[in-house]
């Protein structure tokens, strides 16, 4: 892939909103000016299958169409498919996972043997139980990997959730969405 | 000011027929119907247009009811997919036969069988002798541009044909992809208002559309003026593409041409996969291979003069297919008509076809690469073992 587009592949179960936050990650880059693309892994999707969905993010305009196979940064909204898929497939040396996991990002390296690569956790199915009431990790994951790659800062995703979410949910969901981002920025472990 | 924003291509195609406001949307709302059809009638819902949507009961009767609409005098746009078209084909010669402006998208995808969703060009390839212009698109920047222009060569006075707005299914109609979306008013105006010739619902003078023609009749001087259209359509898509470019920026021809002049080697190819291979195109550039690339935007009417004029310095020209004609060796459509013009050439480069990506395939960069280093191999030698690889397939 081009050095100048970084590649990100979501690993999820249906259900979990990841499409949701590879599209809002893109609506996020263009409020960046960047440029960008997200799309699912085409196909039917029934909830609490294993999907992909994919994002590419640049400065430059993107003309590649192809699927993304090499991705530098990898997040798995749904720990239990670190077991089931080859969630490291393509990704090359150093490059950077975000697990949502209760556990510390030594220890899933262990679990994993994922020394060559750069590992963050953020227990997110509990943020999104404690600010949602329900499993919905998407946001908290989000929030993760906005602070892993510094695109947005902590009030900007803010500001941004309040306004994406704003034409569509009710006050409860959109002030929950905002906490469940809030703790991910504040407990993400292993960032250098 | 226009906006950019982020769209997936099925609503890029939406915020186009909103600009547009047809008259009538006649359209069938499932399987294999995609989101175009949806978005719409949420903007119909919430008052952003005025179109009459037609809910029909198949993509025959879309087809039909785009018809019937049109020979009324109504301005009118469907949209459809895959086995969706297949199933409009007798009626897909009906209005061009009737010369009727309609304006179709069409996210292209697969015919079964084996049952499958995913992105060829079998659907519209299958559709391309049925006298409609034909426009592909690369992204969901293009395919919104490409339908506004739509409009208005399909409804051009020396064309008067329907018009089939190619987008690639999933790759571009079902991912968000950046796009910049002009002004209501502008559009509005390059749009226009639509005065139809004759139309059917004028009791002063009613006119008889459809009629049955005969031996005795004009049915081959009316195919004859048909086909007069489709040429005169081609210098309509440069006429309306200028005007576009005033409002838009963007420029658009029968075909984008990239790093092609100096090119030794060429690359033909439709769609989505022309960005990909723009990619490999540059950085392969970059390692000294002297390679261009020819985007076909419109492959009806098929630019022959100008392809060959445009191909007629390089050595080989690797000619990619998303659908196959299964005519053999003949190859692929593209490759087919790409060879069919250079037919009367005393000089003819060499000519390779790879067919790819069919029922959804991935085409990654590393396959592009080898095809060009292929066709590299073939003029290296001067001469081609087979005319037809088939990129990609499985062992």
């Amino acid at each position: 892939m081009d050095c100048n587009v970084t590649e990100i592949r979501w690993h999820a179960r249906g259900g979990q909103g990841a499409v949701t936050a590879a599209k809002m990650l893109a609506e996020m880059a263009l409020s960046k000016g960047l440029y960008f693309q997200a799309f699912p892994e085409y196909g039917p999707e029934r909830m609490g299958a294993p999907i992909q969905c994919f994002n590419r993010l640049s400065g430059e305009p993107i003309h590649t169409y192809c699927g993304v196979t090499s991705p530098s940064i990898v997040v798995i909204v749904d720990p239990t498919l670190c077991d089931v898929v080859d969630f490291t497939s393509g990704l090359a040396p150093g490059g950077r996972i975000a697990v949502n996991t209760g556990e510390c990002p030594d220890t899933v390296k262990e679990k994993y043997n994922l020394h060559d690569y750069q590992v963050c956790t953020v227990d997110a199915t509990r943020i999104s139980m404690e600010c949602l009431g329900r499993a919905m990790p998407n946001v908290p994951m989000l929030g993760a990997l906005l602070k892993m790659t510094g695109l947005l800062t902590e009030e900007e995703a803010i500001g941004f959730i309040s306004e994406y979410f704003g034409h569509k949910f009710p006050e409860k969901v959109i002030r929950g969405n905002i906490a469940a981002l809030q703790a991910a920025f504040g407990e993400v472990q292993g960032l250098e | 000011m226009p906006k950019t924003v982020a769209l997936v291509g099925t609503d890029a195609v939406a915020e186009a027929m909103r600009q547009i406001n047809p008259d009538v949307v006649p359209a069938y709302p499932i399987t294999p119907q995609t989101a175009i059809v949806e978005s719409y009638a949420e903007m119909v819902a919430n008052g952003l247009v005025d179109s009459e949507m037609i809910n029909v009961e198949s993509e025959h009767s879309a087809m039909s009811a785009a018809i019937g609409a049109a020979a009324a005098g109504a301005r009118v746009i469907t949209a459809t997919s895959s086995q969706g078209l297949a199933l409009m084909w007798e009626m897909l010669y009906i209005a061009s036969g009737m010369r009727l402006p309609i304006v179709m998208a069409n996210v292209n995808r697969s015919l079964s069988a084996p049952i499958n969703i995913h992105c060829d060009h079998s659907d519209s390839m299958g559709a391309r002798d049925s006298g409609w212009i034909q426009l592909f698109s690369e992204n969901a920047q293009e395919t919104y541009d490409n339908m506004l222009q739509a409009v208005r060569i399909a409804e051009h006075p020396d064309v008067l044909l329907p018009v089939m707005v190619l987008l690639d299914g999933f790759i571009i109609s079902h991912s968000v992809d950046r796009l910049e979306l002009l002004d209501d008013d502008p559009v509005k105006k390059f749009i226009g208002e639509w005065t139809p010739r004759l139309p059917l619902l004028d009791a002063q003078e009613p006119p008889c559309w459809g009629a049955f023609d005969g031996l005795g009749g004009y049915f081959f001087e009316f195919k004859r003026a048909q086909i007069e259209g489709m040429r005169k359509a081609a210098d309509a898509v440069r006429q309306v593409a200028a005007e576009f470019a005033e409002i838009s920026g963007r420029r658009y021809d029968f075909f984008e041409s990239h790093r092609m002049e100096d090119a030794e080697l060429a690359v033909v190819a439709l769609g989505s996969a022309a960005g990909t291979i723009r990619t490999v195109v540059d950085r392969m550039r970059a390692e000294g291979v002297p390679v261009g690339l020819i985007k076909l935007r419109m492959f009806r009417p098929f630019p022959v003069q100008e392809l060959v004029a445009a191909l007629s310095k390089v050595r080989g020209v690797g000619i990619f297919d998303r659908s196959e004609t299964f005519a053999g060796e003949l190859g692929g459509p593209v490759f087919v008509e790409t060879r069919a013009s250079f037919y009367e050439e005393p000089k003819k480069p060499l000519m390779h076809n790879f067919v790819y990506g069919l029922g959804g395939r991935d085409l990654p960069q590393d396959l592009i690469r080898q095809a060009i280093l292929t066709l590299d191999g073939y003029v290296q030698k001067g001469t081609q073992d087979k005319t037809v690889t088939y990129l990609g397939l499985r062992d």
